[in-house]
């Protein structure tokens, strides 16, 4: 089944997806990931790791509410550590699935469609293991809700002038539109799903998930009205979550916090590491679940061009806020600049450098953005620089700041890799029950693509 | 369900206990009738016994007594009503509360000034009482809650104290509540009444009798005890062969030979500081707790140090060791510690003593000439202090040249010695008494020998080898001395027991007890009546017939309140005594060329010689140059470092005295090169639970011969790193260039020709973009602030135990120090400045500012810390969720978070000890400076009660109180008198990264230097 991928002939490119499809092949070649396919080794093996790994996590965890933050190598002072860095890393990476789903859905960038799903559920699943963060990071986690503006008897409300009461606004809409964006994508899927099921439990279960999809044209017509219109909601919260998350670093006055680019710079500093979690992810499953078809170079290919326009508008913020830490002529942001480079943490500070701005450009040659290898090395590289982005910006602006009495040291213990590697195992973890449970690919989208249904939306 | 699980295992474990048998204690045990008389003859006071087994204290009995209900147990057979169990539940937590009762003392104490009619629950109490610490008194006001001593402070109505205090003084009210503290009298390892210690004593002295006690031996530290003295005076008659030996690791042995060299007879200099225009210090740390007269000292130094009074004093300190008192000099030389006798005798010859000095070369030279000029300009106006560390000589060329120069008198007066020492012999002797089978009876009256005796002694040795049939240890800890010992009777603190003290100038403090002893421990008085023979006498009995007989007249009653209401009895101060120092005739030099590598032994500044192990907030106290915490290390200078290729926390290996230590490395900067210092007093083996097992026992190293300093130590480095925590360490402390002008300084021309540098790039007031926004205080009663005077501020560490003790905070072990969490609201950072064999250094206190554009309370997303209508930055611990973004958001860093549960909540004498005033923070909440808030209500509940505005003087912060120097001064500067006030205006004045416009309320007034020009070029 699987072809070899034909460069269209003039316009350079490969196509969205392969020739020689129909609409029942692509219907049984996606449902059959989820309905006919046995468990296979590798599935068990995966989950069995990514499992224990979350299990690793809950232990963690439950030491931390035990005995406190103190089990992390926060201090004064580096009030935060990996927690904040991690948050803004998934918020970060959960970026790609609205942008993919959202806007590139406004703009009708058909490629899109055959990646948007798993995307999404990425996006989910990032968006809750960001959310973890923030409460666990508290020194008293079980009043989180106090952050909330919640009618009580004390008539006391958040304070509406602190960024983190933004954050929470900010990440529990997008955790909420990103949800319901996924679901309602789900919805004629399942219905196809419930439709090509056999047991009857699996057929039952579909069925209440699809909400009684009957395929009818209203539904279709409706359908296709509110999935534009919650594109179009969604489409914002992808600027506006990084934008209000980059807050919390420059309403804080910290040198190397303090900046007004932050916003743009870690919006597209998001979406950079979003695409790069997409090729991480898309890789495997396009190779393991024999996806080539649907999920072709072509999709590689944009998705690495996006990393790279993304990447140099991240390198820009990087070389704008060091000009502005000189021009700006302030002793202590100076100093930051000075700090980066020959401070203790200056191996970070240039792994940062090498892996977001001079490795990713070799994505500049084709070879390299069709070549599956280069693309997931490269997209695991930029992974890991941004995270070393967030660690340079919390961490290392933290650890020397304004008064040379207080400077330290941040060293992360056990029980911050624990939770770090720990969110890693559930993200996967999910990613594997996901692609078990649901349709990983959208089938109705995919069938959308062929000729049949180009001809049909021209009747 | 959980109710019926709890009835149910109440009632299984009634039913087991339920054995009949063991109801009546008479059955098993045989009463003890003598055990019973002997416990009658020692109660005092309204005593109540419900039987004979009680009395006699049998085990059996206490056994009983210690399962509730022994004969109700039955009742609990049956299943309890829910109704029933209710009722209990309200019954036990009723009765529970009732346990918090303290004991009050039996006798009599009078309160001080703040005298109400009756104890008012939640308002404090403050009796005058006073520390001793190396036999010199610290006069002190303890602040107590329904009689539970919670804080100390310096009595202001003292003329020593002023309401100063040092480290350990404040400290020891931990000292007083430590759990670990000795809680028995132990008789070989079981625990004894005090009856049987007394009856085992008696037949050992009796056995006296024949030979007039030439087998008892009293060893003591130094005390200056009137009443003590007459004890042991009147017991030393009574057994006349006996001998009485003194003992001190931190000695002032030399000093007093050196009076003695001097005058031929032991007296005390006590230095007027506040006339004083010229200072030299011989290696004499006088601006740090342990040197008699300290708060005094601290105070007149500071007093001439305000360079717009026009007289600003120049401090010239000559020291081996750097010392906060050398960070306070206009001019330090480093020299080695032996060269400072070389120097003492030069500077003697220049200013005319004959003192057959040689001429010194290079710095040295250049110093002594500059030196003897200043000093020759400044007759009658200058001093000459030299350390106890350094040999006889020095300090008898001190008086020497304090003579020359016409100082006697006006800047330095003589007095007879506070020490009590009458016929004391030495440690030698009793040790060679010892090994000479000549002692059957030795008393340790407090004092830890077999921890810090002079090694070549082998103190313990004499102790556990020579066969002496009766040793007996009173101390405050079963310590290692007491391991070795057939007794150890468990000793009251000084918040526990009479007593009586002299502070540096003779005046007499009376000693009066917080709490009735928690541990029934015995005082030293209490101790010697035994000795006496007056079984029966109580503290109270010894001190005040003592009194009695030195103020007979009818008024004794009068004489008798009034000096435990002042602290003091007043006209006790010794006059002066004229004597006349020799001027020539100087033993020549002993020393000979140093060899090697020159050892300094110093005590360490925070446990002193290891007596304070157990003190959690001294243990944690940051060293006052090393900022360093819970541990002991060695002390080298950069260019030794340098050359031997050592880092910080290298380990090195130390040869000296037949002795070898791994120690690890600290290399501070000032510390002269070829020399290296350690500081005994840590590696104790019997400490408690704080104290034992931290730091390095160097104790080895101190023999007879070095005792203080001794050349040809041999120090190589050795391969391993040791984890040192300071709290300021991480990184350099170089003041470095003017782009962070944390210390704001000048020397005092430059400040005449620029006397506005300190606020020149300060924003203008009111800087905002929102105008209208801003809060007027000028409707407020009250808006607080605070100045602390780097110029004043001597580095003693005070404020921080004060501000500890007020604020009941946490201390969190080594540790956590080293993870960056300390918890003092109140730190003292250490700046240097220039060449690092010999920068300047600077001090500067950080509280909180109390930011008027506080960045912390943006940026907090629960509104924990607000502003208040006083200008304060409060902190609201129980809506505080614990982000840490007011932290990561303060530029001063002075916000303290619980990582963990750092309070202990379990210890009951923690409980009692802690600020009823002050909320216990518990795990997850932000803490910091609240400037003693609970402090303000105080004083504004009782204003307005009384209709007035809160008086200027009359509200202190603890740290502002506890400083000797008078650095910190807290007030409302709302008032256009105030203190503060009028120090806000002062031009020295100026905000610490004010460049930020977070508009400070706590100032700084900056530093200015008085260098001699002649050295300054």
């Amino acid at each position: 089944m699987v072809q070899a991928i034909e460069v269209e002939p003039g316009e350079n490119k490969a196509p969205v997806m392969a020739s020689g499809h129909t609409f029942g092949s692509i219907t049984d070649k996606v449902s059959a990931m989820v309905l006919t396919r046995p468990l296979t080794k590798g599935w068990i093996f995966g989950f069995a790791i990514c499992f224990l790994i979350l299990q690793w996590m809950l232990y963690a965890m439950c030491w931390l509410f035990f005995k406190g933050v103190g089990v992390w190598g926060v201090n004064i002072p580096i009030g935060w550590g990996f927690a904040i860095v991690n948050f803004v890393w998934w918020i970060g990476i959960g970026h790609a699935g609205t942008l993919i789903s959202a806007i590139l859905l406004l703009l009708r960038q058909s490629w899109r469609n055959s990646i948007n799903r798993f995307a999404e559920a990425m996006t989910l699943f990032a968006v809750a293991c960001a959310g973890m963060f923030p409460i666990f990071h508290l020194g008293r986690p079980w009043v989180f809700y106090w952050l909330f503006p919640y009618p009580n008897t004390m008539n006391y409300w958040p304070n509406f002038r602190s960024p983190l009461v933004w954050d929470v606004f900010a990440v529990s809409t997008y955790g909420t539109i990103s949800l319901v964006f996924w679901f309602v994508g789900l919805i004629p899927d399942l219905a196809t799903m419930r439709d090509h099921a056999e047991k009857k439990w699996i057929k039952t279960v579909y069925g209440m998930l699809a909400l009684g999809w009957r395929n009818s044209t209203r539904h279709w017509s409706r359908y296709e009205t509110a999935y534009l219109l919650l594109g179009g909601l969604a489409t914002p919260l992808v600027l506006s979550v990084h934008t209000v998350v980059s807050f919390d670093f420059a309403i804080g006055i910290v040198p190397g916090w303090h900046t007004t680019i932050f916003p743009p710079y870690f919006v597209a500093g998001a979406i950079y590491s979003g695409f790069a979690m997409v090729l991480v992810l898309a890789i495997p499953i396009r190779k393991f679940y024999h996806l080539e078809d649907f999920i072709t170079p072509r999709h590689l290919e944009n998705s690495a061009m996006v990393m790279l326009a993304t990447g140099w508008i991240v390198a820009y913020g990087y070389a704008f806020e060091a000009f502005m830490n000189w021009f700006g002529g302030d002793q202590y942001e100076s100093y930051v600049r000075w700090n980066r480079i020959h401070g203790p943490y200056a191996p970070w500070y240039i792994a940062l450098l090498m892996c977001n701005i001079l490795i990713p450009q070799i994505l500049w040659w084709r070879k390299v953005r069709l070549s599956n290898f280069w693309l997931f090395m490269i997209s695991m590289d930029i992974l890991i620089g941004m995270w070393l982005e967030r660690f340079v910006i919390v961490v290392v602006s933290l650890h020397r700041d304004f008064l040379t009495s207080s400077f330290g040291m941040y060293y992360p213990t056990q029980f911050d890799w624990a939770i770090f590697i720990g969110t890693l195992g559930f993200f996967t973890a999910c990613m594997f029950l996901f692609l078990r449970l649901l349709p990983a690919v959208p089938i109705f989208e995919l069938r959308s693509l062929l000729p049949e249904a180009k001809a049909v939306e021209h009747e | 369900m959980n109710m019926e699980e709890q009835n149910g295992s109440a009632g299984a474990g009634r039913r087991e206990e339920a054995q009949p048998e063991e109801i009546c204690p008479g059955k098993k045990g045989k009463l003890d009738l003598e055990a019973a008389k002997a416990r009658i003859a020692e109660t005092k006071g309204p005593e109540f016994w419900r039987s004979l087994e009680e009395l006699a204290g049998s085990e059996e009995f206490q056994q009983m007594m210690h399962r509730e209900f022994p004969k109700g147990a039955s009742e609990w057979l049956d299943s309890v009503s829910r109704r029933g169990f209710m009722k209990l539940m309200g019954a036990s937590v009723a009765l529970a509360g009732m346990t918090a009762c303290t004991k009050q003392p039996l006798e009599p104490i009078v309160p001080y000034v703040k005298q109400p009619e009756e104890v008012i629950p939640g308002r404090p109490l403050f009796y005058a009482t006073a520390f001793t610490f190396g036999g010199y008194a610290a006069p002190l006001l303890v602040e107590s809650h329904l009689f539970r001593p919670t804080k100390i402070e310096g009595n202001d109505k003292h003329p020593v104290s002023l309401g100063g205090t040092d480290v350990y003084a404040q400290a020891s009210i931990l000292e007083m509540y430590d759990p670990d503290r000795s809680q028995h009298i132990v008789h070989l390892g079981d625990y004894k009444p005090w009856s049987n210690f007394q009856h085992d004593l008696r037949g050992a002295l009796d056995a006296q009798q024949s030979s007039h006690g030439a087998g008892i031996r009293i060893l003591t530290g130094s005390f200056s005890s009137p009443t003590l003295a007459d004890q042991l005076h009147s017991f030393l008659s009574a057994y006349p062969a006996a001998k009485w030996h003194v003992y001190d690791a931190v000695s002032r042995d030399n000093v007093t030979a050196g009076a003695q060299m001097a005058f031929g007879k032991v007296v005390d200099a006590q230095y007027q500081l506040e006339n004083a225009d010229v200072i030299v210090s011989l290696d004499a740390d006088f601006l740090y707790a342990g040197f008699p007269g300290f708060t005094k000292y601290a105070r007149d130094y500071a007093r001439r140090r305000n360079p717009d009074a026009g007289n600003m004093s120049r401090l010239y300190v000559v020291e081996s060791t750097p010392t906060s008192t050398g960070v306070k000099a206009d001019h330090r030389l480093p020299v080695l510690a032996s060269e400072v006798e070389p120097f003492a005798r030069a500077l003697a010859s220049a200013v005319g003593v004959g003192a057959s000095g040689g001429s010194l070369g290079g710095d040295q030279g250049k110093y002594v000439a500059a030196l003897s000029r200043e000093l020759q300009a400044h007759r009658g106006s200058s001093i000459v202090i030299a350390g106890p560390q350094q040999p006889a000589v020095v300090h008898a060329l001190a008086h020497a040249i304090n003579q020359q120069l016409g100082n006697v008198g006006k800047t330095v007066v003589y007095t007879d010695p506070v020490v009590a020492a009458g016929q004391a012999g030495s440690l030698q002797d009793l040790i060679a008494d010892m090994r000479g089978g000549k002692v059957q009876l030795l008393i340790i009256m407090g004092g830890n020998p077999v921890f810090n005796a002079p090694t070549d002694l082998n103190f313990a040795d004499a102790l556990k080898n020579t066969n002496i049939p009766f040793r007996v240890h009173l101390g405050l800890y079963q310590d290692e001395t007491a391991e070795l010992c057939h007794w150890h009777i468990n000793e009251a603190h000084y918040l526990e027991a009479w007593g009586d003290t002299r502070a540096f100038d003779g005046t007499v403090s009376l000693v009066q007890p917080l709490i009735a002893p928690l541990y029934d421990g015995k005082s030293q008085y209490e101790f010697m009546a035994s000795l006496l023979g007056q079984w029966q006498t109580s503290g109270h009995e010894v001190v005040q017939s003592y009194w009695q007989k030195q103020h007979p007249g009818a008024d004794f009653e009068m004489f008798w309140r009034r000096s435990l209401h002042d602290g003091f009895i007043a006209g006790t101060a010794f006059a002066p005594v004229q004597v006349s120092a020799k001027t020539g005739g100087f033993p020549a030099s002993s020393a000979s060329a140093a060899q090697g590598t020159e050892i300094n032994l110093r005590p360490d500044p925070s446990i002193y010689d290891g007596c304070f192990a157990n003190n959690g907030w001294l243990q944690e106290l940051p060293k006052p140059l090393s900022k360093l915490t819970w541990d002991n290390c060695l002390w080298m200078g950069p260019a030794m470092a340098a050359r031997m290729g050592i880092e910080k926390r290298d380990m090195v290996q130390v040869d000296f005295n037949g002795k070898s230590l791994k120690l690890p490395v600290w290399i501070q900067a000032g510390h002269p090169d070829n020399a290296v210092t350690v500081f005994f007093g840590y590696g104790r083996v019997r400490a408690g639970r704080v104290g034992t097992g931290t730091g390095f026992n160097v104790y080895p190293f101190r023999s007879t011969s070095a005792l203080w300093f001794g050349s040809g130590a041999k120090v190589t480095k050795v391969s391993g790193n040791y984890i040192l925590a300071s709290t300021q360490g991480y990184q350099t402390m170089d003041a470095g260039d003017e782009s962070r002008p944390n210390v704001r300084t000048r020397t005092l021309d430059e400040y005449r020709k620029e006397p506005g540098f300190a606020n020149a790039d300060a924003p203008p007031p009111g800087l905002t973009l929102y105008p209208g926004y801003q809060w007027q205080y000028k409707n407020e009663p009250y808006e607080w602030g605070m100045t602390i005077d780097l110029n004043a501020c001597v580095g003693c560490n005070n404020c921080i135990i004060a501000c500890q003790s007020e604020n009941n905070i946490a201390v969190v072990g080594k540790e956590q120090v080293n993870h960056g969490r300390h918890m003092h609201w109140l730190r003292v950072d250490a700046y240097y400045q220039g060449d690092r064999d010999n920068p300047r250094a600077y001090f500067q206190p950080v509280p909180c500012m109390q930011c008027e554009n506080a960045p912390c309370e943006l940026v907090c997303p629960v509104g924990a810390t607000t502003h208040s209508t006083e200008g304060l930055n409060d902190m609201v611990y129980n809506r505080c969720v614990g982000t840490r973004y007011c932290s990561n958001n303060c530029p001063y860093k002075v916000r303290r978070f619980n990582f963990f549960l750092y309070q202990d909540w379990d210890t009951p004498q923690y409980k009692m000890m802690r600020n009823p005033d002050v909320t216990v923070r518990s795990r997850g909440v932000m803490e910091k400076c609240t400037y003693c808030v609970q402090r303000i209500s105080e004083h504004r509940i009782d204003a307005e009660r009384e209709n007035r505005k809160i008086a200027d003087t009359e509200l202190q912060t603890a740290c502002q109180q506890s400083c000797p120097a008078n650095a910190i001064v807290f007030g409302n500067i709302n008032d256009p008198n105030s203190q503060v006030t009028r120090l806000k205006k002062n031009q020295r004045n100026y905000g610490l990264l004010d460049d930020l416009n977070t508009r400070p309320r706590t100032t700084y007034l900056a530093e200015i230097r008085n260098p001699n020009p002649e050295l300054e070029a």
